[in-house]
């Protein structure tokens, strides 16, 4: 018999909403998190805006020795990674350790520390030669992104499958996905899953800046990340980090657990196109839709919701409306789609898992969340994108996309749990 | 024996780009020869630092195996990917034409470790040396970890599964067994594997930080896994690629099927707990095997993790024992990581590659630089070992805590 995958706990650490309460107000409020960056000097960027989390990593339970050694994407998963054991109710000590796993993933992993570390090693960029003496503690632990889940691990003392995915700004969906395979597999019971970036410096404000993919909106960041928008002029830089616990179906029934809703299917395909550019027609993301709904086992137009990557910028979001019309048919124009991603801006690696945890919310809630600051029909956008107000909805099944830098698009469906006779 | 699997993942493919040779017949030939190859690192800006020796690429010669067009916008250890990847395809039968029929069906995973270390430092040498308006349009797409992965696939036209795992050093297993899941879930081919670029001056200066790295500046006695004079491992760089295909593929293209993937395990026993490592690789060969359907008389061949730390090493060795029971101080163990060095997620691939060749040519490579073994264990040193092998084990161990095991049967399955 097919094992099936649950969600049992939910944590989270996003720009204007840190823990599951605050998130979810910030989503259904139609606030927006972006805001001109206060963590460094942007000014000679051409876009100067982001959404930052208020974050004191003392004040949600971390002590000094952690705060010292974990670069910031670190604190974030170790924060919500708490939450969400602790809202899953799960006793860590009980498990076999060898059937738990971590799937975390992450975009840019420990890009601000490396960048910090060496502006102190190189004088500023002044030599290609570096000092090593000035760099500081713990440097290593920013080479490899392999620290995420290895911390994480070690916090809840995991000792099965642990991996950091990192596909760029899908790594989150697909750290997801990985996770609910694992556990379908039967590799593990429970796997601790989710993602995390915190990319708001220079390095990484720089890069996409020489590429123009940000919004330069300067002037009103509040309104700055306008997915779907006729007048969207690029994404607005986010960091955060989100963590599921995923457990297979009768463990969690077993314990009697509050189970959200069941990962029913997942599914990724590269576009084989450009490193950054999109095609018109979406065909590689739509595969990934029909892919993750035949494992599901679910027609097109049982999806009730579509949470977008909804990006903001002009080719992606034409991009995602043509690959949702081409998975989901006349069913496409019935089904509300929207982008929180105009509320708490694009953190990379981190978003997937972080609107993974938007659908779970939605689910439970049968509310769905807005696309804030949407106001000008685009005619090539012409689906239902929510604008700026939460929508109560009955919905059993809800689908995420995400497609990132590499061409890589992935689909997450997200279901009530049914009883499904297999 | 559990029943077979409807869809086995096979090995018909292999792409070496590494420190001892840039074609996998140049890597076979110096690894079964014990050819040693670490030496001074010599690599602009790294005269100074406290590492000395390394596993350099030396005669790679990029415009030659990669085009203008991708060479400007990736790092070096993306240019070794793709030529890896190229050397795969191609020893595997598949063309351009081949692949394009079906692109959905050939997808791409890399493990990674490192990045795109050297191009991420002239960047930001360009960023704050001269300011933001410096850095290049390709920052964003040559650093990150997935680069490899999303250029392989756009290079070749593969749109199938594409995917990046970094579990450190073990990664490059999981690499292949996220392919030989793929496979099994209905792809029919993936390109699988790791390669790396972590000797830029800055990248060194981010691993100093590592208590395993050797910084013993004699080449010959700079990485010495399972002997007294054991004193850390040595960095190196490159990697392998290799081409993952279901068995039914295989066999229709008429293309043989070099060894199957037939098991795979990890587990996580916590960064540098070198000790608890016994417990967590044991465990992964024992789920391993399992998942092979293999006994443990089976193996024939033990590539192992050999970090160099005493710690470590011994931890290894009471492994094997743990999981193989008298078979374990038995069987033959290589290590010819210690002529090359190790090159993060990469260093298990370049063993994969050596373990199928080895079973191939009944050779067990050797352990150069290796003697007076401390360790219960019948490690091949000095010389390459002529010996029928029909099954392989091969092991990795990040420096982060992940434990992977992989089982490694020669030929098609269904001649056994």
């Amino acid at each position: 018999m097919r094992r099936r995958v649950a969600v049992t706990g939910i944590g989270i650490v996003a720009p204007g909403g840190i823990g599951v309460p605050a998130f979810w107000d910030l989503l259904t409020s139609g606030r927006t998190a972006t805001r001109g960056i206060t963590f460094f000097d942007p000014s000679g960027l051409r876009s100067q805006i982001a959404a930052e989390c208020d974050f004191d990593p003392a004040a949600h339970g971390l002590d000094a020795e952690e705060i010292a050694r974990s670069d910031r994407y670190l604190q974030f998963a170790l924060v919500a990674g708490d939450e969400a054991i602790r809202d899953s109710g799960l006793d860590l000590a009980g498990e076999n350790p060898w059937r738990v796993g971590v799937s975390l993933g992450t975009a840019v992993g420990g890009t601000t520390r490396l960048e910090h570390d060496y502006v102190l090693v190189s004088d500023r960029g002044q030599h290609w030669d570096v000092d090593h003496r000035k760099a500081e503690p713990h440097l290593h632990r920013a080479f490899t992104p392999s620290t995420l889940a290895s911390a994480v691990a070690e916090r809840f003392e995991a000792r099965g499958p642990v991996q950091t995915v990192s596909t760029g700004c899908t790594s989150g969906l697909d750290a997801v996905g990985y996770a609910f395979h694992t556990i379908e597999e039967g590799r593990a019971d429970v796997c601790i899953a989710g993602a995390s970036d915190s990319p708001i410096s220079p390095i990484t404000m720089a890069c996409f800046d020489a590429i123009k993919a940000t919004s330069p909106s300067n002037d009103d960041p509040a309104h700055a990340s306008r997915p779907f928008d006729a007048r969207r002029n690029g994404f607005v830089m986010g960091e955060g980090g989100a963590v599921l616990v995923l457990e297979e179906l009768e463990h969690a029934r077993a314990r009697d657990a509050h189970v959200y809703c069941e990962i029913g299917g997942y599914a990724t395909f590269g576009n084989a196109y450009h490193m950054t550019g999109l095609t018109r027609e979406g065909l590689e993301m739509a595969r990934a839709i029909e892919d993750a709904l035949g494992q599901a086992r679910l027609d097109a137009t049982a999806i009730d919701y579509v949470n977008a990557h909804g990006s903001g910028t002009q080719q992606n979001d034409r991009h995602e409306t043509a690959a949702v019309k081409r998975a989901l048919g006349a069913h496409a124009y019935d089904t509300p789609m929207s982008s929180i991603k105009s509320m708490v801006g694009h953190s990379l690696g981190a978003i997937g898992a972080i609107e993974v945890v938007a659908c779970a919310l939605a689910l439970a809630r049968q509310v769905v969340p807005p696309t804030a600051n949407y106001e000008t029909p685009d005619p090539e956008c012409d689906l239902d994108y929510v604008p700026r107000v939460a929508r109560e909805r009955r919905l059993r099944s809800v689908l995420s996309v995400g497609s990132g830098f590499g061409g890589f698009q992935s689909a997450v469906i997200m279901t009530l749990p049914r009883e499904r006779t297999e | 024996m559990s029943a077979p699997h409807p869809r086995r993942a096979a090995v018909t493919g292999i792409g070496v780009v590494a420190p001892n040779g840039n074609s996998t017949e140049a890597f076979w030939k110096a690894t079964s020869e014990g050819v040693v190859v670490l030496d001074r690192i010599t690599r602009e800006g790294c005269e100074h630092l406290p590492l000395r020796v390394a596993g350099q690429i030396r005669d790679f010669d990029p415009p030659a195996a990669i085009e203008e067009r991708y060479l400007v916008q990736t790092d070096r250890f993306t240019h070794f990917a793709m030529a890896a990847a190229d050397l795969a395809l191609e020893d595997a039968g598949l063309s351009r034409s081949d692949t394009d029929a079906d692109p959905f069906s050939v997808g791409v995973v890399t493990a990674a470790g490192s990045g795109g270390g050297e191009f991420g430092q002239r960047e930001l040498q360009q960023l704050w040396g001269k300011g933001s308006r410096f850095v290049g349009p390709y920052q964003s797409i040559a650093w990150f970890y997935a680069a490899s992965t999303g250029q392989i696939s756009i290079r070749r036209g593969l749109k199938g599964p594409c995917g990046v795992v970094a579990s450190d050093e073990a990664g490059g297993l999981d690499a292949l067994a996220h392919a030989a899941r793929a496979v099994r879930r209905g792809t029919d081919v993936m390109v699988a594997g790791a390669t790396e670029a972590p000797l830029a001056p800055y990248s060194m200066v981010c691993q100093l930080g590592y208590e395993e790295l050797s910084t013993v500046a004699e080449p010959d006695r700079a990485y010495r896994p399972f002997t007294t004079a054991a004193c850390g491992f040595v960095p190196a760089e490159g990697g392998a690629m290799v081409v993952v295909e279901a068995e039914t593929s295989a066999r229709e293209r008429g293309v043989p099927v070099r060894a199957t993937l037939a098991g795979h395990a990890a587990t996580f026993t916590g960064a540098s707990r070198w000790e608890q490592s016994r417990e967590g690789l044991a465990q992964a060969i024992r789920v391993a095997l399992d998942e092979a359907g293999c006994a443990p008389e089976e193996i024939d061949v033990v590539f192992a993790d050999a970090l160099g730390v005493p710690e470590a090493d011994r931890a290894e060795a009471l492994a094997i024992a743990d999981a193989l029971g008298p078979h374990g101080t038995r069987v033959p163990v290589t290590a010819p990581k210690t002529a090359v060095g190790r090159a993060c997620g990469a260093a298990p691939l370049l063993d994969v590659a050596a373990a199928v060749l080895a079973m191939e040519h009944g050779v067990i490579p050797p352990t150069p630089n290796v003697f007076d073994i401390c360790h219960d264990l019948d490690l091949v040193t000095a010389r390459a070992r002529a010996t029928e092998m029909r099954t392989a084990l091969v092991l990795s161990r990040g420096l982060m805590g992940s434990n992977a095991a992989l089982v490694l049967r020669r030929g098609a399955a269904d001649a056994s």
